[in-house]
């Protein structure tokens, strides 16, 4: 309590109240005039200077609890008054900052009510963070103190933080993305607008039907969307079935290639396919020379975006069918041929239908990879345009027209969004899972013929397939000039990761070297905030009961369902301007990839302690332990094969990411990926190519030494026999 | 033994009409009230949903009163959660920290109260001996069999002397042979050390061997609260005298009530047992199988039968004998030898009968 109210009192009197213009971790403004200089005082400075009156009920707030604690009330009135105190401090923060902006009032009435104001304040820094953690901590207090979650102070004030973290992050840049949708240019509201917008030919237009001119956008992206979660649900199940039920023992192999799409940047296939099938490529000229036809440009537009699209989700599609697949227990396979079921028989009518929802589970995964799939369709799409790419050009091309990369945006959301809220409702209730989790004994049948030979044909087609495209991203890097001048050269390598050496010692000379670091920087600070946030809000889902638990769990889980490229979208418009400024910073790319991938950490926190044995805790809470204890001293502990996955698929995730990112990244700020997609966009393939094929190279190491790091360290239930290395 | 060296702050414990309610469909447990005295072993006892877990975790603090008072001790406990009470738990699966060796996890929860490094070792070494698990220390949990994990748990909740010591089902997992030496070791610490234990089980042998009283639960509420031989020999109700041991359930009448005695008529049988609240009319009758007796045909006071059924069980013969108020159940004498078809007369012992709630 009192931590927590000198946490607030520095955060209010020693710190600097806005945000610096050097960004979070420059300390100048120690020297440079501190703490009178107004763009660093903290909040009691300027309140003496008579600067920023607004702030003057914020030290009330703070100091009230304290005066409270003094008069004895019960602890029913000091945990009211806590939480009053909490909600008006954080709602008079909420309101100035959103209130008073650059240019003083940001909206007219307020100005009609209090007249014009001189003043203004830019976004909100240090002083203003710890401020608001202390009236957090006050809110979750007093909610604890009235007997919430068993009047437990930890709890309460893990799911105030995530719901904090939450509605700044997540719906905050959403809602202000809806409303510069109904703006006009002038930013007056207007519905009108926004309809007019929203229903405009060029998104909803039917030509491509009444044949000639071409569809609206939107219908492009359903349909590629549609096209793709069925196609790559059919490839998935064949895999899943040659995997399991072939009687080969090629399921590490499959299982390994699941690793790829996770490793690979989202636009390299796109790139192979070009090396592949473009006007250039190896396979064009091959057809062209032997058939004698003229090269085309086919593969520019659906049919590139389809192949490179399966070629990303095609290994998702796998890892969720071979679960469903391994799921229906062969009992159930076994009681259906001794009740003399052929296997044919078998296979249709027991297998099929068991594994139905994964089925449709595998479709809407892709379906809604495919919407917000945002490199294939960049470097491939040629003259089909799909919604994505048009938010991508809406903002940063010659239009720079936020209102529509939002409405567009807006069409996006409401795609995914409904596939999402489709597959929770339908999906989550339906569960045909056979196993029981005691040893159940017996084989999987093997398929029958028909429907194995097909498979093999298919799987291997396409391995062939993804060994071809891969090996010419590692071969590409070192081709002058792909189908032009084939000759051997590091010159790519050399332009992009030269290092030379001077009086300085080494010298990072490349081209790359600029966006590398910042790469592996950021990706390196968000992994384990991305691995915390996921983990908590994975406890509390799991193992605590509070009121509005179902609403916390969809509001968590919705970031999975945002397309990337409407994230970037969102945060530019939300965090250009105070209350909080972001944009430009290496702040905003960590909290994206932080929300990005907070779901994965959730999901892989929620999948690792449905396995602890919920008297786990309890035992460790009648030993007196407070739930901090319990959780630091025996969940964190059984979970680090958890939390190592959770670590490195967010590190991974955040070196490969593109549709958010393009969007925030700056001059300071370059993220490897961008710097790829220029490079491409200037048609300078080579060192695009060798770029990607180091950070694949990269990434594989990452995976692999996690790979290593766990088996070393046992799993689970492995604890028995690893116990030497612990 | 060292069991005198371990201290005891046994206390006892009380519910004061304690109701808990999962949202607003399903009550756990309806308005209990009870007392447990301090160095006392009570089992709870009853059919699985019956809400003795619940009761159980109310005690601990896992789960949180709706409505009514616990009391530990003289402290009121109702508000307080698990982390902030003196008691400790020994549960079903004995949730032994895996990532701990066995003498981290005895120690931890001395740790955790922040107790001196020596004192730590010290006791939780006792603790260990204890339970006849002195130099397993180093072990991984996974190293030992069930019924050491299980004696591991106990130790684990021993060491802290708490107020209250918890089972949850401890036997549950181990086999049958094991199950009876564990529960005497039970059974031999609790009352070496005068603990206070809650304890809970589904099994009513075991209930009947191990505990000072036991409360019967059913649908939520208490059903019964005796010693074991007021269980076994005085019911109150059908659902008592047929969750203890098994009973044969026939109607009766009580023809008249004279000086609190009863003269009950069951078919052609009089008896006369101590009238209680019972007046007269129809009642309800309960009788466990070996107290029924099977006489030649027509001897008096009895009633006449038929054995449908003889079964062999090597201490005792069984019988399935239809008569006019059901079939009844009747084990008897090895040497007996009725057969099939026999016709039988079916008499009661004098303690036999008990009157039952209708």
């Amino acid at each position: 309590m009192l931590l927590w109210l000198s946490v607030g009192i520095v955060g209010f009197c020693l710190l600097p109240w806005y945000v610096l213009e050097d960004g979070l971790w420059s300390f100048e403004w120690l020297f440079d005039g501190y703490p009178f200089n107004t763009d660093y005082a903290p909040a009691a400075f300027l309140l003496t200077q008579g600067e920023k009156l607004w702030l003057s009920p914020i030290p009330l707030f703070l100091l009230f609890p304290l005066v409270s604690q003094v008069f004895k009330h019960s602890t029913a009135q000091r945990s009211n008054v806590l939480i009053m105190v909490g909600v008006a401090g954080i709602a008079w923060m909420v309101m100035q900052g959103l209130g008073i902006g650059l240019r003083g009032w940001n909206f007219e009435a307020l100005g009609q009510l209090f007249g014009p104001l001189e003043a203004r304040q830019f976004g909100m820094g240090f002083g203003a963070l710890f401020v608001f953690a202390t009236f957090l901590f006050f809110l979750s207090t007093g909610i604890a103190g009235r007997g919430a979650v068993n009047g437990d102070v930890f709890v309460v004030g893990a799911i105030g933080l995530v719901i904090a973290v939450v509605t700044v992050f997540i719906f905050f840049p959403i809602v202000q993305m809806l409303s510069s949708a109904v703006r006009d240019n002038d930013g007056v509201y207007s519905l009108t607008i926004f309809a007019e917008k929203f229903f405009q030919n060029k998104f909803w237009g039917l030509g491509c039907i009444q044949g000639g001119t071409r569809c609206g956008v939107a219908w492009n992206s359903l349909f590629l969307a549609v096209l793709v979660g069925f196609l790559t649900t059919l490839l998935g199940l064949v895999f899943a079935l040659v995997a399991t039920r072939s009687g080969l023992k090629r399921g590490n192999f499959l299982r390994a290639m699941t690793v790829l799409p996770i490793i690979t940047p989202p636009f390299v296939i796109g790139l192979a396919i070009i090396l592949l099938f473009g006007l250039s490529g190896s396979v064009t000229k091959l057809v062209a020379d032997v058939l004698d036809l003229q090269p085309t440009r086919w593969v520019y537009g659906l049919p590139g975006i389809v192949i490179a699209q399966l070629l990303s989700f095609t290994p998702i599609a796998f890892l969720v069918m071979i679960g469903v697949v391994e799921g229906v227990s062969p009992a159930m396979e076994e009681a259906a041929q001794t009740l003399r079921a052929s296997r044919w028989q078998t296979f249709k009518t027991v297998t099929l239908p068991l594994i139905r929802p994964g089925l449709a589970n595998a479709f809407l995964l892709g379906f809604i990879e495919s919407m917000a799939d945002f490199g294939n369709p960049l470097v491939l799409g040629g003259n089909y345009d799909v919604l994505s790419t048009e938010i991508f050009f809406a903002i940063v091309g010659a239009q720079n027209d936020q209102g529509m990369a939002a409405v567009l945006a807006i069409a996006l959301l409401i795609f995914t969004l409904s596939a999402f809220y489709v597959q929770r409702r339908w999906l989550g209730k339906k569960s045909y899972t056979t196993k029981t989790g005691k040893g159940d004994s017996g084989m999987h049948v093997t398929m029958p013929k028909r429907v194995l030979l097909p498979c093999y044909l298919v799987a291997a087609v396409w391995t062939l397939f993804t060994a071809t495209v891969y090996g010419m991203i590692l071969y590409g890097g070192f081709v002058e000039m792909w189908g032009l001048n084939n000759t051997l050269t590091f010159k790519h390598y050399i332009t992009a990761f030269g290092v030379g050496f001077n009086e300085f010692g080494i010298h990072f000379k490349g081209s790359a070297w600029d966006s590398f670091f910042t790469t592996l920087k950021i990706a390196a600070t968000a992994a384990p905030l991305t691995a915390m946030l996921g983990l908590l809000t994975a406890w509390l889902l799991v193992r605590q009961n509070f009121a509005g638990k179902n609403a916390f769990e969809f509001g968590t889980m919705l970031s999975f369902a945002i397309p990337g490229t409407v994230i970037g979208v969102s945060y530019i418009l939300a965090f250009n301007v105070p209350p909080l400024e972001l944009t430009g910073t290496g702040a905003i790319l960590v909290i994206s990839f932080i929300f990005r991938n907070m779901p994965v950490g959730v999901r892989a926190g929620i999948a690792s302690m449905s396995q602890l044995d919920k008297s786990l805790d309890e035992a460790s809470l009648t030993l007196g332990a407070s739930t901090w204890k319990t959780f630091t001293r025996i969940i964190l502990p059984l979970m680090r094969p958890a939390i190592l996955a959770a670590l490195v698929f967010s590190f991974v995730r955040a070196m490969t990411a593109i549709s958010a990112v393009i969007f925030l990244v700056s001059a300071e700020y370059n993220m490897a990926t961008s710097y790829i997609i220029g490079r491409v966009e200037n048609n300078d393939y080579g060192i695009a190519i060798a770029y990607s094929s180091v950070l694949i190279v990269v990434m594989l190491a990452v995976v692999a030494l996690m790979q290593f790091l766990v088996n070393r360290n046992g799993q689970g239930s492995r604890f028995a026999q690893s116990r030497t290395n612990w | 033994m060292t069991i005198q060296q371990t201290r005891s702050k046994a206390a006892s414990v009380e519910f004061k009409h304690v109701t808990k309610r999962y949202g607003k469909e399903i009550t756990a447990v309806d308005d209990v009230s009870l007392h447990v005295h301090a160095g006392e072993l009570v089992t709870l006892l009853g059919p699985s949903g019956c809400g003795k877990t619940t009761t159980l975790r109310m005690i601990a603090g896992l789960e949180m009163v709706t409505s009514g008072h616990i009391t530990i001790g003289d402290t009121d406990v109702t508000k307080l959660p698990a982390t902030d009470r003196d008691v400790a738990m020994v549960f079903q699966s004995y949730a032994l920290f895996p990532h701990m060796s066995v003498m981290d996890n005895v120690a931890y929860g001395l740790r955790i109260n922040k107790l001196k490094k020596d004192d730590v070792r010290v006791r939780a070494n006792r603790g260990l001996e204890l339970v006849g698990l002195k130099g397993y220390g180093d072990r991984l949990p996974s190293e030992l069999s069930g019924g050491q994990q299980q004696r591991v748990a106990v130790a684990r909740a021993l060491v802290l002397e708490p107020q209250v010591l918890l089972f949850d089902e401890p036997l549950s997992n181990l086999d049958a042979k094991l199950r009876r030496q564990v529960r005497e070791d039970i059974r031999d610490i609790q009352t070496g050390l005068g603990l206070t234990v809650v304890y809970v089980t589904h099994d009513q042998e075991e209930a009947l061997a191990v505990s000072d009283r036991i409360i019967v639960m059913n649908n939520a509420s208490i059903a019964q609260i005796g010693t074991p031989r007021q269980l076994y020999d005085a019911p109150k109700d059908e659902f008592v005298a047929d969750f203890i041991g098994e009973a044969n359930l026939m109607d009766g009448q009580i023809e008249s009530v004279e000086n609190e005695i009863a003269t009950v008529s069951v078919d052609s049988i009089r008896f006369e047992l101590p009238a209680a609240d019972h007046t007269t009319g129809a009642i309800r009758v309960a009788i466990r199988p070996g107290r029924i007796q099977i006489l030649p045909e027509n001897s008096p006071n009895a009633m006449a039968g038929n054995v449908l059924k003889v079964t062999y069980a090597g201490r005792h013969m069984e019988y399935q004998v239809a008569t006019a108020v059901g079939e009844l159940f009747v084990v008897s004498d090895v040497d007996s030898d009725y057969v099939e078809g026999q016709a039988v007369g079916v008499g009661f012992e004098t303690k036999g009968p008990v009157l039952l709630k209708v």
